[in-house]
């Protein structure tokens, strides 16, 4: 739950200018927010309003043109330690197997392997240690990146639509499991979607991001129960979130 | 189910039976073609005479010196190319400006036939062991740099990213990721370079050696011993197909990953 403790993360007049050659294409502008220790942030916005660029800026992978990240009362400057990442592909190496896929975090960092098996484990998927990516599902590939994203215990966690790609019925599933392990885990949860329903099932607030160049609209708390269940789709509290979140994304600049 | 699992063999058996009645039914049309034109030895041998010199050859320890000196030019040759190749190729695909700078040579040094500068290449450095190296270095290094660095450019973004996320070095990059990932591309370029790597060889030893298949092939025309250029000949494609099956050999054994999900998608 978000205390009125030092954020996490926070973002101060964050703004980013793609150049080429003599054009300048203005795709964040002026975003500050901040994000508290705990907390599940939805970031809303139509497609290529510049919601993977600002991820992007989160992650550190890529600089911003004016103003700043801190993350843990450290400025960054580049990526930073204890942030996963989870993109929309699964993204994971087919030359891999699973348990290889989850424990690259801990190779690189020269760290001791056994954490790969509960994370394997947490995902619910024992069994198939020593399957190929390309024998997975769509929704088993992304437990592995969730896994691999959750290895090394990050402070933050950074997703990109990451259910973008997967089928209606499989995405509620997976955003139930998220859920679960959010709640066990007690992570910061930055997920990306331009989904309205998934924003307000998953999130305790949710940032509307405007048309490019992406301002916030609205920054809303979502207040509904915890734990979330997939019926609470159909309440009226649930129903007016969702019209709010419509409503800022649809009005005119 | 039983019938999907044996399936494979069965096929690769059938393989080997359409082969060996292929190469049944080219020895019998040559030994028609023979017998029916009544041809002088030294035009056209039968197969049978091609047999007797390849077992002379072979019985005198001639064929065997030849072998190995045309095998160590191709090896030497396909290896230091490849290696040469995989090292610039890197170095392209990791600096887009370097790469503008140097295409153009890379691709005018393609445009001049091998066959064009290998003497150039014997009168500077000798009809010896090296300048073959050289000449086989120099036509396997093309296809190796080129699908060296399309198999590097095509490592997905996002994996770069993860891999920068997770603050890996930039040996842990290469090792890890830009390697494996490029792995098939690669070895599809080394899979070219090993049968053109034959063909440098035996311009090299054609334009002017004393040893090897490609101045066996010279000896044999000189001496009217055609049934030794067909040796020869033969010996080259047996040696170019035994490189081809090392280098699949070689694939499979790296990129078992692709097999293996190939059979469980089937």
């Amino acid at each position: 739950m978000p205390s009125l403790t030092k954020p996490l993360l926070q973002a101060s007049q964050l703004a980013v200018t793609f150049r080429d050659g003599r054009l300048e294409l203005p795709v964040l502008d002026e975003l500050s927010f901040s994000v508290q220790r705990g907390e599940f942030l939805c970031i809303l916005g139509p497609s290529g309003s510049g919601k993977s660029t600002l991820l992007r800026v989160l992650g550190g992978l890529l600089p911003a043109s004016r103003g700043g990240v801190h993350l843990g009362g450290q400025a960054v400057q580049g990526p930073p330690p204890g942030v996963g990442l989870v993109f929309q592909h699964a993204n994971l190496m087919p030359w891999r197997t699973v348990q290889q896929n989850i424990s690259l975090p801990l190779e690189l960092a020269g760290e001791d392997l056994t954490a790969a098996s509960q994370m394997l484990e947490l995902v619910g998927l024992q069994g198939f240690e020593d399957s190929l990516p390309s024998q997975l599902s769509g929704g088993m590939a992304q437990r592995v990146a969730i896994a691999r994203a959750l290895v090394q215990d990050p402070q933050v966690l950074l997703m990109d639509e990451p259910f973008g790609s997967l089928d209606a019925i499989t995405r509620e599933r997976m955003e139930d499991e998220l859920l679960r392990i959010w709640s066990t885990q007690r992570t910061t949860v930055i997920l990306v979607t331009h989904d309205i329903s998934e924003a307000v099932y998953l999130a305790d607030r949710v940032l509307v991001l405007s048309p490019r160049p992406a301002s916030i609209r609205l920054d809303l708390r979502v207040s509904l129960p915890r734990p979330r269940r997939q019926a609470q789709r159909y309440t009226p509290q649930f129903g007016a979130l969702a019209a709010q979140l419509r409503a800022a994304i649809e009005s005119p600049a | 189910m039983m019938k999907t699992q044996s399936n494979p063999l069965a096929g690769r058996r059938a393989t080997w039976a359409l082969l060996l009645v292929s190469m049944l039914a080219g020895l019998l049309l040559w030994e028609g073609v023979v017998r029916s034109s009544q041809l002088p030895a030294f035009i056209l041998p039968a197969p049978g005479q091609v047999w007797a010199r390849f077992l002379s050859a072979l019985g005198d320890g001639s064929l065997g010196r030849h072998i190995w000196v045309t095998l160590q030019e191709v090896v030497l040759g396909l290896v230091s190319g490849s290696l040469f190749a995989a090292a610039l190729g890197y170095l392209l695909a990791r600096s887009p400006r370097l790469e503008r700078m140097l295409a153009p040579y890379v691709v005018a040094s393609q445009s001049v036939p091998i066959v064009a500068i290998a003497p150039l290449l014997i009168i500077w450095f000798g009809p010896g062991l090296f300048s073959k190296v050289l000449i086989c270095a120099l036509i396997v290094f093309f296809p190796v740099l080129i699908n060296t660095v399309v198999g590097l450019q095509a490592v997905p973004q996002d994996l770069h990213d993860l891999m920068r996320s997770l603050r890996a070095s930039r040996w842990q990059t290469f090792r890890l990721l830009e390697l494996p990932a490029a792995m098939p591309v690669f070895l599809g370029g080394l899979r070219i370079g090993a049968t053109l790597s034959v063909i440098g060889a035996v311009v090299g030893e054609l334009v002017g050696a004393d040893r090897g298949l490609g101045f066996l092939i010279n000896l044999g025309r000189g001496g009217y011993d055609t049934a030794l250029v067909f040796v020869a000949v033969f010996t080259l494609i047996a040696l170019a197909l035994t490189l081809y099956g090392l280098v699949l050999l070689l694939e499979a054994r790296l990129l078992w990953w692709q097999r293996k999900s190939q059979t469980s998608e089937g």
